[in-house]
């Protein structure tokens, strides 16, 4: 009997992995159609926080050489605009459940890279914008519901969501010099 | 003289193995419960980056697996240095990724289609030319829904 329970044991152990697969989850934009006329309605320049990763690495945040380390609360600060600056997203006032007419911020974040970049470097630097939007989700669900974004159900989470939408954008493939 | 006096008996009884078999099955049930099957064996180098933000993959079932990185050391005599995309168990082309995500889909039924999920599996050190690309053919074979794998770690330390 031992020797049977043995016997298949060592072969889960050879035929199986103990890790679990964790990664960061994205939504990638559908291919256009050409037929359909395009959304002329550009999102106004206020809006959008510019992210750009060069083929050296150097991350340029709306046009300035930024530390890596900087980024998450530069994205934080933009996000929330805490001062109502004329130069930073602007507020929309809608109507979300459990929260009734609220302002809610028409921040974007487009992220742009180089060919060149590092596939590293674009993950973290993804993971520090979704990190800052993460962070602000968190305290809007602690505020609002007295328990942490983990924890609430699908129907406050995506109240959370609408919240602090901030669609972070891949822009379309370009080059930005080689 | 001192003589040693054999007393009672000198064997030591032996330990009873009648409930080995109920510990080994017990360890048996934890690793079919804890473990998953190993699906590909992995012919390219993948040293997937650090994040904090990660997510768990809940449903295997709905994941299909690109690898991207530079192919083994047994194989680069054959495929070169420069980094390759596995599917399944063999390189392809961009060109094959339509294929692929069409077969993939295949193979979920009707309700999981719409919720069907690409893990891409990147080497940190990869370029993001041959990622873009890959991104741009699962638009095209309008795969939307994607996984960038990552191992979680409280910072990152390296990039």
């Amino acid at each position: 009997m031992a020797d049977i329970a043995f016997l298949l044991l060592i072969f889960f152990l050879a035929a199986t992995t103990m890790d679990s697969d964790t990664g960061l989850m994205r939504q990638l934009p559908a291919i256009p159609d050409p037929n359909v006329p395009q959304d002329v309605n550009k999102i106004n320049d206020r809006n959008i926080l510019e992210v750009k990763v060069n083929k050296d690495n150097l991350l340029l945040v709306e046009g300035q050489l930024t530390e890596f380390d900087q980024l998450r609360e530069i994205a934080h600060n933009f996000i929330l605009n805490p001062n109502d600056e004329p130069s930073m997203p602007e507020r929309e006032v809608v109507y979300l459940p459990f929260f009734g007419n609220v302002a809610v911020t028409k921040a974007v974040i487009s992220l742009q890279n180089d060919i060149g970049t590092k596939y590293g470097v674009y993950l973290a630097v993804q993971n520090e914008l979704i990190a800052a939007r993460a962070k602000l989700r968190d305290d809007v669900a602690r505020q609002e519901f007295g328990i942490p974004y983990d924890r609430l159900d699908e129907d406050r989470k995506s109240a959370v969501d609408d919240y602090y939408k901030v669609p972070i954008s891949e822009a379309e493939p370009k080059r930005i010099g080689d | 003289m001192a003589r040693f006096v054999k007393t009672g008996k000198k064997t030591i009884k032996a330990i009873s193995t009648s409930s080995l078999p109920d510990i080994v099955f017990m360890i048996l049930f934890f690793f079919m419960a804890v473990t998953t099957m190993r699906e590909t064996d992995i012919m390219v180098t993948v040293r997937i980056p650090e994040a904090t933000e990660g997510k768990v993959l809940e449903k295997k079932s709905l994941a299909s697996f690109i690898y991207i990185g530079e192919p083994l050391e047994s194989f680069q005599a054959l495929y070169g240095k420069e980094p390759k995309i596995q599917l399944n168990d063999s390189f392809k082309e961009l060109a094959d990724i339509q294929d692929f995500i069409a077969q993939e889909r295949e193979q979920l039924n009707e309700a999981d289609k719409a919720k069907m999920l690409v893990v891409l599996k990147i080497d940190r050190d990869t370029k993001m030319g041959i990622v873009t690309d890959v991104k741009q053919a699962l638009r095209r074979a309008s795969a939307l829904k994607i996984m960038y794998a990552n191992t979680n770690v409280d910072k990152i330390t390296s990039f």
